[in-house]
């Protein structure tokens, strides 16, 4: 039986007089990778943002596991991560040192075991005792990405988790989030641009347009019904209409 | 309130002071430069001017002081700040952890910062000087913990503003304390401010504190109610602060500044 883990149900945000995101509903069962594509400003990092609480919603509400994220931010968060390549960690700070405080803030039990364990799988043994700053985007995404993954998390938003990524690195990175949602079961929302990515990833897409959802469904679904060859050329069809 | 996230909090500041030699020197460097340009006017003052009986003992304590109220506040926002330039601010408000944390973890950051600066600066003053501010006597700590609290809750306003209108209001977090230092009668009773101003800065605990240090440095006598008074608005205006900073929090959390603020 599929779990409805997120539910979204008619969620509005207004900035000023700007419709960020306009009487949004969708729900994503427990154990799948959805997509979230459409261009920028469209509404995709305001909608990341209510699920996370991080943004209070004009109307509408998310909930996760049953409960509001309005009324039980705290304890939902526990079981929650992020990533975006516009959210840094300190660049002072050493990458142990990074973990360890964010084991401490998620209240992770056995912090070394933890650490030990995703910087063998994430091959972060080389640049354990640097700096944050000192290592290249492809590096600190990685450790983000650990970051991301210190509590276990059982929802994921990752916002565009391979942007500025060379292509092995980029790879790497979607082999390890494959493999690591098969075997632990996490809910993702990914929000990308990599129409590649979205096809290799996700079981369903969402596109947005000017804080709407104007389609949805499998990625050869919505190829098929929009009559192109691939993603990109839907999502250009999508934008440009 | 779970600890384990208060110190992990904590521990991410302090990692930043232990690695970096520049950031001890900074903490070190204004405090003591401070002491020993005020000692050097105090001691100008002991030499050619009558108006105090002890003028170096009297003004070198309350330049002590206030930068202990200076460091505590500025230490506090740039545990903030830090987060904002290291563009932290995001992963910290997604992370399971409470307001009330936040706060007690920067309140602990600030008191070792402030420590970590003003410690061989206070040990300085007796073999330049021959002043120790342990003078002051038991008294001293209820003047430390006034301050402290004082120095937090401006922390809180400027942290609040930096929450509800980003780094633009930076520069408020280095000026905030000196305009209060001249209504805060650090070095002067309040009788010198013009009588319109004496009203306002009755409002301040700085005014008892101070007045405080001078009547135990001069008179040697200790006025529990003035140490009282200023216990007393530094709870009022702590209260002020926390409140405005849970509301800076809400008003930032529908402004969606909290997914960009830093950049």
């Amino acid at each position: 039986m599929n779990e409805n883990i997120i539910e979204v149900k008619k969620l509005n945000k207004i900035y000023d007089k700007t419709i960020a995101v306009k009487d949004l509903s969708f729900v994503i069962n427990k154990g799948k990778i959805i997509g979230l594509l459409g261009p920028n400003g469209c509404g995709k990092t305001t909608t990341i943002a209510m699920i996370l609480g991080l943004v209070k919603p004009t109307s509408g509400e998310v909930i996760i596991k049953g409960k509001n994220i309005e009324k039980e931010r705290i304890n939902l968060l526990e079981k929650m991560n992020f990533i975006s390549p516009y959210v840094e960690l300190p660049k002072k700070l050493t990458v142990e040192e990074n973990l360890k405080v964010y084991a401490g803030l998620y209240g992770v039990k056995n912090v070394n075991e933890k650490i030990s364990e995703l910087v063998n799988e994430l091959r972060l043994n080389k640049f354990l005792k640097k700096k944050t700053g000192e290592l290249s985007s492809g590096q600190k995404n990685r450790i983000s990405l650990a970051k991301a993954l210190i509590n276990d998390p059982e929802i994921l938003m990752l916002d565009e988790p391979t942007a500025s990524l060379d292509p092995d690195t980029g790879d790497f990175v979607r082999s390890f989030i494959e493999h690591y949602s098969s075997k632990t079961n996490v809910t993702i929302l990914l929000a990308s641009h990599n129409m590649n990515e979205v096809e290799r990833l996700c079981d369903s897409v969402m596109m947005m347009k000017d804080g709407i959802i104007v389609d949805t469904g499998k990625s050869q679904e919505l190829i098929s019904r929009h009559g192109r060859k691939n993603l990109e050329e839907v999502f250009l069809k999508i934008v440009r209409e | 309130m779970n600890f384990q996230k208060i110190f992990a909090l904590f521990f991410r500041h302090f990692y930043l002071i232990k690695s970096s030699l520049p950031r001890v020197l900074d903490l070190i460097y204004w405090p003591t430069i401070q002491i020993l340009l005020w000692g050097f006017i105090s001691k100008f003052f002991t030499l050619y001017s009558n108006y105090y009986n002890d003028a170096l003992g009297v003004i070198l304590t309350a330049a002590i002081l206030y930068d202990f109220l200076f460091r505590s506040s500025i230490s506090f926002n740039m545990s903030f700040l830090e987060e904002i330039w290291s563009r932290n601010f995001t992963n910290l408000f997604i992370a399971p952890i409470k307001l009330s944390e936040i706060i007690v973890a920067l309140i602990i950051t600030a008191l070792v910062r402030t420590l970590i600066g003003l410690v061989p600066a206070i040990l300085l003053t007796t073999p330049f000087f021959g002043i120790s501010i342990f003078k002051l006597g038991f008294p001293l700590a209820f003047l430390f913990l006034s301050l402290y609290l004082f120095g937090i809750t401006l922390g809180l306003f400027v942290s609040s503003g930096l929450l509800r209108y980003g780094p633009a209001f930076e520069n408020i977090a280095w000026s905030s304390l000196f305009l209060l230092a001249p209504l805060g009668c650090i070095y002067y009773p309040i009788s010198i401010l013009p009588e319109f101003l004496q009203i306002i800065a009755e409002a301040l605990p700085l005014v008892y504190i101070f007045e405080e240090v001078r009547s135990i440095l001069t008179n040697n006598t200790v006025n529990y109610s003035n140490l009282i008074t200023a216990l007393i608005l530094n709870a009022v205006y702590l209260f002020i602060g926390i409140a405005l900073f849970y509301y800076s929090f809400s008003q930032a959390r529908k402004k969606g500044s909290l997914i960009n603020i830093g950049e």
